[in-house]
């Protein structure tokens, strides 16, 4: 009992320390003034001023368009990838592994200096499609740790029945490979779409003309003088976040499901 | 036997070298197969025997040689052109799909009526004794039933030639015995040519007009069940089919073999004179006697009681063990005599037998 | 399915986007500008060996360090409550563990901001008691707090996918044994709980020694960690050479920590990840 009680009391302080800050940013987004320690009445107005602020809806659209073109790229040059590389033999398998692990293991930092001076070496203006070829680099590699395990768990002969039956490979892979490899592609691609909304530090790096996304917004604004319109929309985007999360997890637990089923 | 009618063979193999990087899987192998019999590729495994069946798929390119259906070469042919469907060892069923729609594949890829693929799979499962189970989803389903399904997929588009590729392996014996019997009622029904694969040689000679025993990338012998076991070419062949005595003889002159310290009778010729040979006995054509009336004598080292009948292991003398398998029981330590009729005599070339054997056991 | 040439395109692609920057930043970092010319030269990194820039590196691997321990501190018992926890109850721990990371990191991290701020929230709250205001922003003790705030889950997932597939009975057996509560956690729990807990160091060590943005909002200062001496080199001083040799730096100590949880990880057979990391 004592050490329930003890469990608890822990439990409370760690999630009281994870989501504090949290809660208050967010109390704050419907404060009436600017201060940002005082409650002086409930207010909608900084939601209201999000969305005349040219600045942060301009982020914003550029935040989304890249995280969807960024994802269904890496996710289609990824999976067609990944089915590639399931097929080299043992050592360009390891080989194309390690490299396209690069991306995952390196920080940040460097990844995005690394494809600055890439750029600039050749003479690429900085900008909107420096930032969406940036964020596919580190997408790709996500699409294909997620997809790899799908492929090998797939029955090998599987494909050669569709062929056999008489299916083209083309038609083999659309209908017979791409079904049963399809939570994989879905998981990485929707890692991908996450990863790259929240991408702050190769976005920072690799961008440039005016193009910014959300976050180098955000960590712009925190050096001029924060606006509660920050907290507004810090507000949404959890929202929003909160929302994918429960439908990957919603996911997840089907899959779960229909691994329960192969296993009877 | 097979090659006295060429239009005969549905499929013809033709000087076949097969390697992987630096393996050859196999060595200028040269086969056919007769229209409508059922021949099984017997062998150890990785022997070649799939690499065999996977090159007349298509999934594999032979290195060198060529590979005829029906006269014509099909080397070029892909996989989803050749008139012949496979059985996967384990089932290969789409598993995103019913059964229905897996049977239907075949036949949604060759644009057929719907009305025509509902009674064709409706056909398939009846023959396969699954009738009903058309909504049914892959997972909700025994290996059994499974692999049932596999072969109405695989039968559904009227193949010339089905490919089995050790279809039975994954399911537990009582049940393998069950299907062995319906493949080859099934074979004898539809009377398409089937093409099985496997390393069990009890099921080779339980369902096989034809057996190709195949070791190191090369035929050891071809022939009809009875002939393989009665006949072995060599001594891996009567080592691979079940159990034998191998032992070390001289060929005195035809109708005369000197071995295991006597001179015995026997039925084979052509083997010159004072050659060294390999005689082939089976334990269940060793007749125990007593041990004055046998041709030779030795004494009962082990018996083993295995059911149907024992197991006897006897010394005699040059240190030769006589594996003896009877319905009658010698208690250890007896001396007995032992008989060998002369039919049941197997002579066989003396051959590279230590190193076949061995290779095998490895 | 034979289809390595699909795999063809995207090796062409590695090359541009992953081996080639790569190579770009070796190159600047073992090169000096000399007017027009560029020559090979190890000056970069004799540079980094001032004391002031080692000063920098010695600190973010410090802060790193505190961030690490407090992280294993916090995360350990966590780690271990969960674990013992039922099913849903676990998923339901879980996911509101996980759920802050989904914030984005300057997000979350500003929020400490305007807790730590001098007419922050906390200041205000013991304003009330007439004590205060303290300077909490801009020190170092912010910018491990923040490390701490934004990097504990990579501390508490791998311990406890450790304890949560240990062998219950091996600790029933050592209770049978005679092993009093603490002696099991001593003797048994937490040494096979080691290759978690050497993950959970990496993950955590790894970010913290990366960071610049942490020690940017909360730290305050230009030159505070590794991470914004490098955005510093390529953003405002301009010397792309100094900082690819300090790009050089940071990657060696993210591999020697990758080395070392692999060496504790090498039961997991994660073929999905090249064996080489």
């Amino acid at each position: 009992m004592v050490k329930r009680f003890f469990e608890r009391i822990y439990l409370l302080i760690i999630f009281a320390f994870l989501y504090a800050p949290i809660i208050v940013l967010m109390a704050f987004s419907f404060n009436e003034s600017k201060s940002r320690s005082m409650w002086t009445g409930f207010s909608l107005k900084w939601y209201e001023k999000v969305f005349q602020n040219s600045e942060i809806m301009s982020a914003l659209y550029y935040t989304i368009l890249i995280a969807i073109l960024s994802a269904v790229i890496a996710t289609i040059i990824g999976t067609i990838s990944a089915i590639g590389i399931q097929s080299l033999g043992k050592w360009s398998k390891k080989a194309v592994l390690d490299i396209n692990y690069l991306p995952v293991l390196n920080p940040d930092i460097v990844t995005g200096v690394s494809l600055m001076i890439l750029f600039i070496f050749v003479n690429m203006r900085l900008g909107f499609l420096t930032l969406l070829l940036s964020h596919i680099v580190f997408n790709i590699p996500y699409v294909i740790i997620s997809v790899l395990p799908k492929l090998r768990q797939l029955d090998k002969n599987v494909y050669e029945a569709a062929l056999d039956l008489g299916a083209t490979p083309a038609y083999a892979i659309r209908r017979v490979v791409l079904p049963q490899i399809m939570p994989g592609v879905i998981t990485g691609l929707l890692l991908a779409f996450t990863l790259s909304l929240d991408d702050f530090v190769i976005s920072f790096f690799t961008t440039g003309s005016g193009v910014t996304n959300l976050s180098i917004t955000i960590y712009s604004m925190t050096r001029r003088g924060v606006s509660p319109e920050i907290n507004a929309i810090s507000t949404l985007m959890f929202a929003v976040v909160l929302v994918l999360l429960v439908v990957i997890n919603g996911r997840m637990s089907q899959d779960k499901n229909v691994s329960h089923q192969d296993i009877k | 036997m097979s090659e006295k009618n060429v239009s005969e063979n549905i499929i013809e193999l033709v000087n076949i070298r097969k390697e992987f990087d630096d393996n050859v899987a196999l060595k200028n192998l040269n086969l056919n197969v007769r229209r409508n019999e059922f021949l099984t590729l017997l062998g150890p495994s990785g022997c070649g025997k799939t690499t065999t069946l996977r090159m007349i798929a298509g999934f594999e390119q032979p290195t060198s040689g060529q590979i005829l259906c029906n006269g014509k070469c099909i080397n070029d042919v892909p996989p989803y052109l050749r008139p012949l469907n496979t059985v996967f060892q384990r089932y290969a069923l789409f598993p995103h799909m019913s059964i229905y729609e897996n049977i239907a594949f075949g036949l949604r890829l060759k644009k057929k009526p719907e009305a025509y693929i509902k009674e064709r799979v409706k056909a398939m499962l009846n023959l396969v004794n699954l009738n009903g189970f058309e909504k049914r989803s892959i997972e909700s389903l025994s290996g059994g039933q499974q692999q049932r399904i596999a072969i109405a997929r695989a039968l559904v588009s009227e193949p010339e030639v089905l490919l089995l590729d050790e279809p039975l392996g994954a399911l537990d014996l009582k049940m393998r015995q069950g299907m062995q019997m319906e493949l080859k009622d099934m074979q004898r029904r539809l009377g398409i040519t089937f093409i099985y694969v496997t390393h069990d040689q009890e099921e080779a000679l339980t369902m096989s007009d034809t057996i190709v025993l195949i070791n190191e990338g090369e035929i050891q012998q071809k022939g009809t069940p009875e002939d393989i076991y009665n006949e072995p070419k060599n001594a891996f062949v009567a080592d691979f089919i079940g159990e034998s005595n191998i032992i070390d003889g001289v060929m005195l002159r035809d109708y005369s073999v000197h071995f295991s310290g006597a001179t015995f009778p026997c039925v084979d010729k052509g083997f010159g004179e004072d050659n060294p040979v390999e005689v082939v006995v089976r334990p269940e054509d060793v007749q125990l006697v007593e041990k004055e009336k046998g041709q030779i004598s030795g004494v009962v080292q082990s018996v083993v009681f295995l059911g149907v009948h024992y197991e006897m292991h006897v010394l005699c003398d040059h240190g030769i063990d006589w594996l003896v398998h009877s319905t009658a029981m010698s208690p250890v330590g007896s001396e007995v005599g032992i008989c060998v009729t002369p039919e049941n005599i197997h002579i066989m070339e003396k051959s590279c037998k230590k190193e076949t054997v061995d290779e095998v056991e490895a | 399915m034979k289809k390595k040439w699909l795999s063809y395109p995207y090796m062409i692609w590695m090359a541009i986007f992953i081996v080639v920057p790569m190579a770009l930043v070796l190159y600047y970092a073992f090169t000096v500008r000399d007017g027009e010319a560029v020559r090979f030269s190890l000056a970069n990194f004799q540079k980094f060996c001032q004391p002031v820039y080692l000063k920098v590196a010695l600190r973010s691997i410090m802060l790193a360090f505190y961030c690490t321990i407090g992280c294993f501190l916090l995360g350990y018992p966590l780690a271990m409550i969960l674990a013992s926890k039922e099913y849903v109850q676990k998923r339901m721990l879980l996911l509101l563990l996980i759920l802050p990371m989904w914030m984005n990191i300057l997000l979350r991290t500003y929020a400490w901001m305007t807790l730590l701020e001098k007419n922050g929230l906390i200041n205000t709250f013991l304003g009330n008691f007439g004590l205060g205001p303290y300077q909490f922003l801009y020190t170092d003790i912010a910018v491990v707090l923040g490390m701490i705030y934004n990097f504990l889950p990579f501390m508490v997932l791998p311990i406890y996918s450790v304890l949560v597939k240990m062998d219950h009975s091996l600790i029933e057996a050592a209770e049978d044994l005679g092993a009093g509560r603490l002696t099991v956690f001593r003797k048994v729990t937490f040494p096979l709980s080691i290759p978690g807990v050497m993950s959970g160091v990496v993950m955590v060590f790894m970010p913290a020694v990366s960071t610049f943005i942490i020690s940017r909002l909360l730290g305050g200062g230009q030159f505070s960690l590794i991470g914004n001496l490098i955005e510093q080199q390529f953003l405002w001083v301009g010397d792309w050479h100094f900082g690819s040799a300090l790009s050089i730096v940071m990657m060696i100590l993210i591999l020697i920590s990758t080395a070392i949880l692999n060496h504790y990880d090498k039961d997991h057979d994660n073929e999905g990840v090249g064996g080489l990391w």
